[in-house]
């Protein structure tokens, strides 16, 4: 037989047996709809955050007072004060660090800012110009502050989206005089809306020069963090080892093991969450596998049943001429347009259900959740579905197909 | 000319440990363009020797020449072809494919031969004309009654033109008017068209319409006698 009349042989067959194709069909859909939808999350999951470190550039490398974390029983050796203005100074001379484009400290701390009547606890950032380079957040109103006022332990804020919309309204907020802890400070810029970048939420914060931070805020003479900003990706893994070595000899550490800093650069960071959203990414798989497994369970026994109930049309076929190839070529077609239209409406689906889930998380979490659509997904789902409905629409049309015609006329 | 002819065959059934020895021992042979009848009552043996002879089931012993050649001596791809091309069943529980319609119904044996797709339509309505169910040709074979359900099985096995037409209880089912009409048709293909029929039946006046009748019983042939006075279905309707 041709194979252009196996084929029509089987689109007749799924015709005539419209509901049972029908439910085979749904298997196959609901099995490829939820691993698409589950692989899309957990990519759009993982992209989400790979994008919000990589936002603060490949380049960027910080320095963090302390040990390593190593748990929570070593949380209080997060919180040491061995970075201090004299590493600054060590690390900018080229002799010790070559490499080092620029360089910032960083303090941090939560305190109360007020304006009249209104207040507002939020993030109160020591800085330099640096902060904005590397966020890429530049004042919309108004002006950043400068080195100079940095020297001079200046007086002067720039602040974030939300600060300025809860303090001022829509009133001009450049020029101002608001309180950061008790003392005033003159509003020099405010930043557009931002939202998260890394760990800092932009639209939440105010940022001061951190010789101010120092001196008028929390009265210290050391840094939560400095950052480095190499000047290309390439030679970033050798300035982290350059400040590494520089650091150790200014602070005296000849073991390793003690050191009271770390490093951390994005590629670390990166590697990190990688690792974390591939662990959660194989959980999500797991759980749309038993779904495909399922998908998979519904299709063997419609396949069982269906071929089965045929016993009979095969041994009416080969009485009437049918060779075994024309029966299994009739059955493999069956499973193939089966396999097939149930692949394309469950990519279609699972196309569908993820962009509406990238939608409505992107509302939830108020971030530019980035719709994606995993080909591997999509490959195992059909691979998963059609090897089922092979395999189980093959194998008994097969056993059927080698019995003699009168014996398969005879199946009851 | 010889066209069937059977050497002490054998069948033997196992289930389950169990031997049920069907045929013991038959022999006779057939010539092109006979009617023969094979009676016998159930368990006699005359449905596995039909099934036998149109290579619907294997033989256990003995020898089957078809046309010539020995069984044994087709291929799978050979024995399929004769089915297709060379035989035609009419059984008594009709198996036609169910939603499916008359004509497509007639057609499933082209789809399996040689006959090039233009001439499909043209040798199914050929087909359906002779039984007399033109009119019929796009009802589903749900739609009919039993005696049109046997003559849409008789133009699908004339379909392909073939040599022997195999009818196993082709009556069986059916009311004694529309099993007149059948047999008249049967009949009609032996007599006009010259096809070799092997019809079986248990009923002494359904065989009494061939040339010759063949009796088994306990899977031998009992007795093997030409009809001296036979029937003709088509005097039976003028009746």
């Amino acid at each position: 037989m041709i194979l252009k009349h196996s084929f029509k042989t089987a689109v007749i067959g799924l015709k005539s047996h419209k509901s049972r194709s029908a439910l085979t069909i749904l298997g196959i859909v609901i099995g490829i709809t939820a691993i698409i939808l589950v692989m899309a999350v957990g990519r759009g999951a993982e992209n989400l955050i790979l994008d919000q470190i990589r936002g603060l550039g490949s380049r960027t490398i910080i320095i963090e007072p302390g040990r390593e974390p190593q748990g929570p029983s070593s949380f209080a050796e997060f919180f040491t004060d061995s970075l201090k203005q004299k590493d600054v100074d060590t690390l900018l001379k080229p002799t010790n660090v070559q490499g080092i484009k620029e360089l910032t400290p960083e303090v941090i701390l939560v305190t109360t800012v007020s304006y009249g009547n209104e207040s507002i606890r939020t993030n109160v950032i020591g800085s330099s110009y640096l902060m904005a380079k590397i966020l890429d957040i530049y004042p919309d109103k108004g002006t950043y502050f400068t080195d100079e006022d940095i020297r001079q332990k200046a007086s002067v804020v720039v602040i974030g989206s939300k600060i300025k919309e809860k303090l001022f309204g829509d009133s001009d907020a450049v020029g101002e005089k608001i309180k950061v802890k008790d003392r005033l400070y003159r509003v020099i810029g405010t930043l557009p809306q931002k939202g998260q970048v890394s760990l800092f939420n932009a639209d939440d914060m105010v940022v001061l020069p951190y010789t101010t931070v120092q001196q008028y805020i929390t009265g210290t003479n050391y840094f939560n963090s400095i950052i480095v900003q190499a000047e290309s990706e390439e030679i970033v893994s050798r300035v982290v080892k350059e400040i590494k070595l520089t650091l150790r000899e200014s602070h005296n550490i000849d073991d390793p093991e003690k050191d009271d800093f770390h490093i951390t650069t994005q590629a670390d960071a990166v590697e990190r969450v990688k690792m974390i959203t591939g662990i959660l990414t194989i959980l999500l798989v797991s759980v749309a596998a038993i779904s495909l497994l399922v998908g998979g369970v519904g299709i063997m026994n419609i396949m069982l049943v269906s071929v089965t109930e045929r016993t009979r049309e095969i041994g009416l076929r080969k009485s009437l001429g049918a060779t075994e190839k024309d029966i299994m070529q009739q059955f493999l077609f069956e499973a193939i347009i089966l396999t097939a239209i149930g692949g394309v409406i469950g990519i279609l689906l699972g196309a569908f259900f993820s962009f509406l889930t990238s939608l409505i998380l992107s509302q939830i979490v108020s971030l530019g959740w980035a719709f994606s659509f995993p080909i591997s997904a999509v490959l195992l789902g059909l691979g998963v579905s059609g090897f089922v409905g092979l395999v189980f629409g093959l194998y008994p049309a097969r056993q059927a197909s080698i019995k003699s015609p009168i014996e398969a006329l005879r199946y009851e | 000319m010889v066209i069937i002819e059977v050497t002490n065959l054998e069948k033997t059934y196992v289930n389950d440990g169990v031997e049920t020895h069907a045929l013991r021992g038959v022999s006779f042979s057939v010539n092109s363009g006979e009617f023969i009848a094979i009676m016998g009552p159930s368990g006699s043996g005359k449905s596995t020797l039909l099934h036998i002879l149109g290579f619907l089931d294997p033989h256990t012993g003995g020898e089957y020449k078809f046309d010539g050649k020995s069984i044994t001596d087709y291929s799978k791809q050979e024995i399929a072809k004769v089915r297709n091309k060379k035989m035609g069943f009419i059984f008594q529980a009709f198996n036609l494919l169910a939603r499916t319609t008359v004509l497509e119904n007639v057609k499933l044996p082209l789809l399996y031969s040689d006959v090039p797709e233009s001439k499909w339509n043209e040798l199914a309505l050929q087909a359906i004309e002779s039984v007399g169910l033109s009119h019929r040709i796009n009802h589903e074979s749900s739609q009919l009654s039993g005696g049109e359900k046997q003559r849409v099985a008789i133009a699908r096995a004339l379909v392909n033109n073939p040599q022997v037409i195999f009818a196993d209880e082709p009556t069986g089912n059916l009311d004694s008017k529309s099993g007149q009409v059948v047999m008249d048709i049967i009949q009609r293909l032996s007599e006009e068209q010259g096809r070799t029929v092997i019809l079986i039946t248990h009923e002494t006046y359904t065989a009494e319409h061939a040339e010759r009748i063949i009796t088994m019983r306990d899977g031998q042939i009992e007795s093997d006698k030409t009809v001296g006075q036979r029937h003709h279905a088509r005097e039976q309707f003028i009746k």
